[in-house]
């Protein structure tokens, strides 16, 4: 049991993020703990990547003699992080969308709580 | 030969557009418009030379980008399925680009830079989607196209960004969900590959991993398709976004995101292994089921023919889902020709709603009323059109896709599914007919104020480009029904394995 829990302390930490993000979504009224809620259930995901190819005692994946290629368990896998950077830029354009988003709103209806804004909006 | 490059000159079409349409901007901005319409003509030509090919040839092409070959490099998968898509989601981006030169006009004048910049990369987004052989490869280009189309949907009326960033907070949490998937079969198989996974998947289909990544991926993707419960963003985005925008996303953006559900579910899996764990089909077939009769009730009860629409995509791409969720031949068959019917379908209502909102100013159905079969005969005419096709009137194209899900249904059993789908067209015809009955069904000869106001009204139709486009994508549709033993002839070959 507790080698389940410690030894798979990544995921909870995946967990925790994904659910903190997903309150924010849900529970925060403000549009921008909203987006913040976003990024980090984003971030969960990302970590969660990061984390299933990280290896103990392996070396960063650059073919050297020292470490013959033939022993997986050397090298880092290199796939996820290199992916994790694509989510990370996608990441980054998603709030860039949102805060243009929430400038056009708070413009129009100069706030971004979201109950004010249903009642300005009926 | 041009014939082998084509799944890689498709988007990169629309990305060289993309870029161009702004940097041409600074020299005469009215010109977007026209490289628009041209770059999406090119790549529509494209993709109906690859379909040509392929109807001809019968060969699935493997395009590698720089040489690697996968499951190193990615790869472009053009087979009869892929092809079919791009070709339907390009035409009828093409018809839907040239009827938005007024509507650019008077909905978001200033903007049409920068529009139909954007316009060209959601269409990039589709494109590689559907095209796309590699997991990871195909949740990039949906973010790409999702937030081309947070972009599209935010330009629009007063509330349209509130609903693009409702939008915006529901879709990347499906994308995520999608992303999370993928990381679980990735590390359970180690490929991004659809093909080389396809291969492995049998072997480990037993790992609790590959169930939650199964979930995962569908739930994902059902944000995007809009299925049942997970279908809060659509309305209100389709109806407060500009004309063209809804018009665009509506028939194309929810099309696609059933088309990569039906590569994960019937292709990706496999039908001979996607219930092993979970019965995941009928869930899906189940929730479509009910998304079909949601969406159809609450059409009725809406009285703004935008917002009509829109809970009637919910319902139509229901059909759609449960025509995957069938798993039989039938089915597959009743799934993607609706794909090719209900794009022409709403496409051509949208349209419609466009034209009226541009010489009216509004869409709201309690306002029709005779008058306008005098003002806007063709427009009517080609409303009435679509409008009986959802409804399922032979020969039109909306009767043959729901025929051939009745007989999936039929086969494997499901009578419940069989009833949803005779009942939703009762429910069609009674939101389509009480807009006819305002527009055609009224008699005012027995009012001799009104009979002398209509005699006198001139029809007002929209200008050409707009009113051509209506028309030939209402042609479109009795085409289709007309023609559809060829095209489902076509779509015979594209059965999945073990289908």
């Amino acid at each position: 049991m507790i080698d389940f829990v410690f030894g798979h302390y990544a995921y909870w930490f995946t967990i925790i993020l994904l659910a903190i993000g997903l309150y924010g979504m849900l529970i925060k009224d403000n549009l921008v703990k909203k987006t913040i809620g976003l990024s980090i259930f984003q971030t969960g995901v990302i970590l969660f990547f990061v984390s299933v190819a990280t290896k103990w005692n392996a070396t960063v994946p650059v073919k050297s003699d020292e470490f013959p290629v033939t022993e997986v368990a050397n090298y880092m896998n290199p796939l996820p992080h290199t992916l994790m950077l694509t989510a990370i830029v996608v990441g980054v354009a998603t709030l860039g969308v949102a805060f243009a988003l929430l400038i056009t709103i708070y413009n129009r209806y100069e706030t971004l709580n979201e109950q004010e804004l249903l009642e300005k909006i009926q | 030969m041009i014939g082998s490059d084509i799944p890689a000159l498709i988007p990169i079409t629309f990305l060289a557009f993309a870029i161009l349409i702004p940097l041409l901007g600074l020299w005469k901005r009215h010109l977007s418009y026209y490289w628009a319409v041209l770059g999406t003509a090119i790549a529509t030509a494209f993709s109906a030379l690859g379909f040509y090919n392929y109807v001809t040839g019968t060969e699935t092409i493997r395009y590698f980008f720089g040489g690697w070959e996968p499951p190193i490099g990615i790869e472009f998968v053009y087979d009869g399925l892929s092809g079919f898509i791009v070709l339907v989601i390009n035409a009828i981006a093409l018809f839907v680009l040239i009827h938005s030169r007024m509507i650019g006009k008077t909905e978001f004048p200033g903007k049409v830079t920068g529009y139909y910049s954007v316009a060209m990369l959601l269409m990039l987004g589709f494109n590689g989607m559907v095209l796309t052989g590699d997991l990871f490869n195909l949740y990039v280009f949906l973010e790409i196209s999702s937030l081309a189309s947070y972009a599209l949907i935010g330009i629009g009326e007063k509330r349209a960004p509130y609903a693009a960033f409702r939008y915006l907070i529901i879709g990347t949490v499906g994308g995520s969900l999608y992303l999370l998937g993928v990381g679980f079969l990735y590390t359970i198989t180690g490929t991004l590959n659809i093909i080389d996974m396809t291969a492995m998947l049998p072997e480990v289909i037993s790992n609790s991993a590959v169930i939650t990544a199964l979930v995962l991926m569908v739930a994902g993707i059902g944000v995007k398709a809009a299925l049942f419960p997970l279908h809060g963003w659509l309305p209100d985005s389709y109806t407060y976004a500009s004309s063209t925008s809804s018009a665009l996303i509506a028939p194309i953006g929810t099309k696609v995101a059933a088309y990569v559900l039906l590569r994960v579910v019937l292709y990706l899996f496999g039908v001979d292994i996607i219930d092993t764990a979970i019965p995941i089909t009928e869930i899906i077939g189940v929730l479509a089921g009910v998304g079909i009769l949601y969406g159809s009730i609450m059409a009725i009860a809406q009285s703004e023919l935008k917002k009509m629409l829109a809970y009637s995509s919910v319902s139509q791409i229901g059909y759609i889902i449960m025509g995957i969720s069938l798993a039989n031949p039938f089915g597959f068959i009743g799934a993607v020709l609706h794909v090719l019917n209900h794009a022409l379908m709403k496409a051509c209502l949208f349209l419609v709603a466009g034209n009226l909102r541009l010489k009216e100013g509004h869409s709201d159905i309690t306002k029709f009323d005779e008058s306008y079969r005098k003002k806007y005969p063709w427009t009517m005419l080609a409303f009435t059109t679509a409008a009986l096709s959802m409804v399922g009137l032979p020969p039109l194209a909306g009767f043959f896709s729901k025929w051939y899900l009745a007989l999936g249904t039929i086969e494997n059993g499901s009578w419940l599914l069989l009833a949803v789908i005779l009942l939703s067209s009762l429910l069609n015809a009674v939101y389509f007919f009480r807009i006819l009955e305002k527009v055609y069904l009224r008699n005012p000869e027995s009012d001799e104020d009104k009979a002398g106001i209509l005699s006198s009204l001139r029809s007002n139709e929209v200008k050409p480009s707009m009113l051509w486009t209506t028309s030939v994508i209402a042609v479109g549709i009795l085409a289709v029904g007309l023609l559809n033993a060829f095209i489902v002839s076509a779509i015979v070959t594209m059965f999945p394995a073990g289908l």
